[in-house]
């Protein structure tokens, strides 16, 4: 057999389609034995007429016209493209193409395999994957509904009282967080700020913050010293039988003409911070107590301060304990940045929880939950607003 | 961030020069125009940009509700053109992009004095007598195969999931001219396909040139016929090329209609 017999079975009997078209849209020029096996033609019916386009799918010809000859005319070179032949019967031959052309040269070099067992094979996948994707925006709507029923969407609007929340779960938002807040009225003119953190995440702590917000919703109307309620509440939750134990910070307010008695008492949970309006001190308000539903002795202390030209601040550790370059967030950073705040709930507010995310690098590794209240003497400021997401 | 830096745009040619806008259509960004914009640099002032979610437009210019109509990149062209404060400009629409070209005229008159649509359709779909060239079986076809193609797009949260941040494939991916997320790809096409803006030709009100390519299997000539008796007082240039992107295959001739038009500048 001669040299040129050898490089002539090169490309007849390549074991892929094998195709050299005239130019990018122009006729084949040279076909080899399997290139017609996959398109169901003989090769003398595809030198000289069928352009490459005339062998795909009309979707495949967009394709090409939109898309690869552009390629193929800034790189010459396009690779592993997954196109459908189109057979004379009708039938479609899933294949992958690669096409090149040399420079000086209006030739394309096309190459193409089967891929019918890869093709299923990646259909399968496909198939899968919109599943997994369905099951996850399942999964993250059903927090998110979850969440709204614990969380509630914007604090009641009081008189005589500045009230700010915010609420930012930790993560991307698909499982639900342990921290929850709650402000409702027990009297007129007094009124109960619940916040606190359930150990653990997802369903089962969602369920416990579920119990441990309306449990306190009911006990608050009968009880209103916080230290009582407390005891109370973690009887219920020791009896609930859950794993889940609580933090919990709970003040209820009462006003007294342009003051606000606050009655407060924590468990578990770090102190609420005052802050005096005309020096900008910043005071711890609460008396350590024990967490809900953890320990068979417990002990809850309520102190009573008259809420006057202050601001007061009620936190999770999500806020403290969040982690950056120089460690903790900590209660003194947390201090000086009140500190140097305004007069203003809902200032004070944001700046904690923008302050925590930034040190976190936008990433809040636990939820946060903050809630400022201030004394409005004169009753014209604009409406309360929470923020969340 | 400026509009003109999320959607990536360069402007070129002298300062005080007639305003040339060049909008890449469905597939590839502006670089589809190299071969064609250098011939007007000389003496117009050339603006390229990168249409939402194609070529190295910034990703958050993309939005999946708004670019579900072809509505939503008209306003992002008028508000560019608002931006770029470049007076009454030549708009110069490939494939889709014509459309979107013809929107932004009809929507806003003010900024724009001259429309160049190269190869448009106003409606891909045969509809009873209007020939698009296009059966609904068709375009499932074609986003069927969006879908199964990433031509060199790698979604990064996947490489992040895999864990694997050294990725040698990143210079690769820099590189590749028609990187196509094919979310977004799919999404084009099916705002570009199943779209029918025959009845906003009417509307038209700039002097109009239609550039054709003598065999384009994607808008066949029927469809550029339409385009041409539907906006008054519009003509049609036949390019001798094949395919869908004159600009590709024949800038020169594709450059020399589209001056015959231009030139006298109208202002």
């Amino acid at each position: 057999m001669t040299e040129i017999d050898d490089l002539r079975r090169l490309f007849d009997d390549a074991p892929c389609g094998y195709a050299v078209l005239a130019g990018p849209e122009g006729p084949v020029r040279h076909a080899n034995a399997e290139l017609a096996r996959l398109v169901g033609r003989p090769v003398g019916e595809l030198v000289g007429t069928a352009t490459l386009a005339s062998l795909l799918t009309v979707g495949g010809r967009i394709l090409l016209e939109t898309h690869l000859l552009p390629m193929l005319e800034h790189d010459g070179v396009v690779r592993e493209v997954a196109l459908d032949l189109l057979r004379p019967d009708g039938g479609r031959v899933p294949v992958l193409l690669n096409a090149s052309t040399s420079a000086g040269d209006p030739a394309v070099r096309v190459v193409l395999f089967e891929v019918r067992d890869r093709h299923r094979y990646e259909q399968d996948l496909l198939v899968a994957t919109r599943a997994a994707e369905q099951a996850r925006s399942a999964a993250t709507a059903l927090a998110q509904t979850l969440q709204q029923t614990l969380i509630p969407p914007a604090p009641p609007e009081i008189p005589h009282l500045t009230i700010a929340a915010a609420y930012r779960p930790a993560g991307d938002g698909t499982m639900v967080g342990g921290d929850f807040y709650d402000v409702f009225q027990v009297a007129a003119d007094a009124w109960c700020v619940v916040l606190g953190d359930v150990s653990g995440k997802g369903a089962s702590a969602a369920a416990v913050t579920s119990f441990v917000r309306y449990t306190t919703r009911a006990l608050a109307l009968d009880h209103p010293d916080p230290s009582d309620l407390l005891r109370r509440l973690d009887r219920a939750l020791r009896a609930h039988g859950t794993d889940h134990y609580c933090t919990v910070v709970v003040a209820f307010l009462a006003r007294h003409g342009e003051a606000w008695e606050v009655r407060l008492a924590l468990a578990g949970h770090p102190p609420a911070l005052l802050r005096d309006a005309a020096t900008g001190l910043v005071h711890e308000l609460g008396v350590f107590g024990s967490p809900i539903g953890l320990l068979e002795t417990t002990g809850f202390t309520t102190v009573t301060h008259l809420l006057r030209d202050e601001t007061l601040t009620l936190y999770t550790d999500g806020v403290t304990e969040a982690r950056g370059e120089d460690g903790l967030f900590g209660e003194s950073r947390l201090e000086r940045l009140i500190a140097g705040g305004p007069h203003d709930p809902r200032a004070i507010t944001d700046a904690i929880t923008e302050e925590v995310l930034r040190y976190q690098r936008g990433v809040a590794a636990d939820d946060i939950a903050v809630v400022t209240l201030a004394a409005r003497s004169s009753d014209v400021s604009g409406p309360p607003a929470a923020r969340g997401s | 961030m400026s509009r003109a830096r999320m959607l990536n745009v360069s402007v070129r040619g002298p300062a005080d020069a007639p305003v040339v806008v060049l909008v890449h259509g469905f597939g590839c960004g502006q670089h589809m125009w190299r071969h064609l914009a250098p011939a007007f640099e000389v003496d117009h002032r050339v603006v390229l940009l990168d249409l939402p979610g194609s070529g190295e437009a910034d990703p958050a210019s993309y939005d999946t509700v708004r670019h579900g109509r072809l509505e939503g990149y008209r306003d992002d062209l008028a508000a560019l053109l608002d931006e770029l404060a470049l007076g009454p400009v030549t708009l110069v629409g490939h494939s889709v992009s014509a459309m979107i070209s013809v929107l932004v005229q009809v929507a806003r008159p003010d900024l724009v004095e001259r429309l160049v649509l190269v190869t448009p359709s106003a409606r891909y779909l045969d509809d009873g007598e209007y020939v698009g060239g296009f059966a609904a079986d068709d375009i499932d076809d074609l986003l069927g195969l969006m879908s199964r193609n990433h031509l060199g797009w790698q979604d990064p949260l996947a490489t992040l999931v895999a864990g694997d941040p050294s990725s040698d494939t990143h210079g690769e991916l820099e590189a590749s001219f028609c990187r196509t997320r094919p979310d977004v790809a799919a999404e084009f096409a099916a705002v570009t396909f199943r779209g029918d803006n025959r009845a906003d030709l009417p509307r038209v009100t700039a002097p109009t040139l239609v550039v054709q390519a003598a065999q384009d299997s994607v808008a066949p000539l029927t469809a550029g016929a339409f385009v041409r008796d539907s906006i008054p007082g519009a003509v049609l240039e036949v390019i001798d090329t094949r395919g869908h992107c004159p600009h590709l295959t024949a800038p020169a001739e594709t450059a020399e209609v589209v001056r015959r038009f231009l030139v006298p500048a109208p202002r």
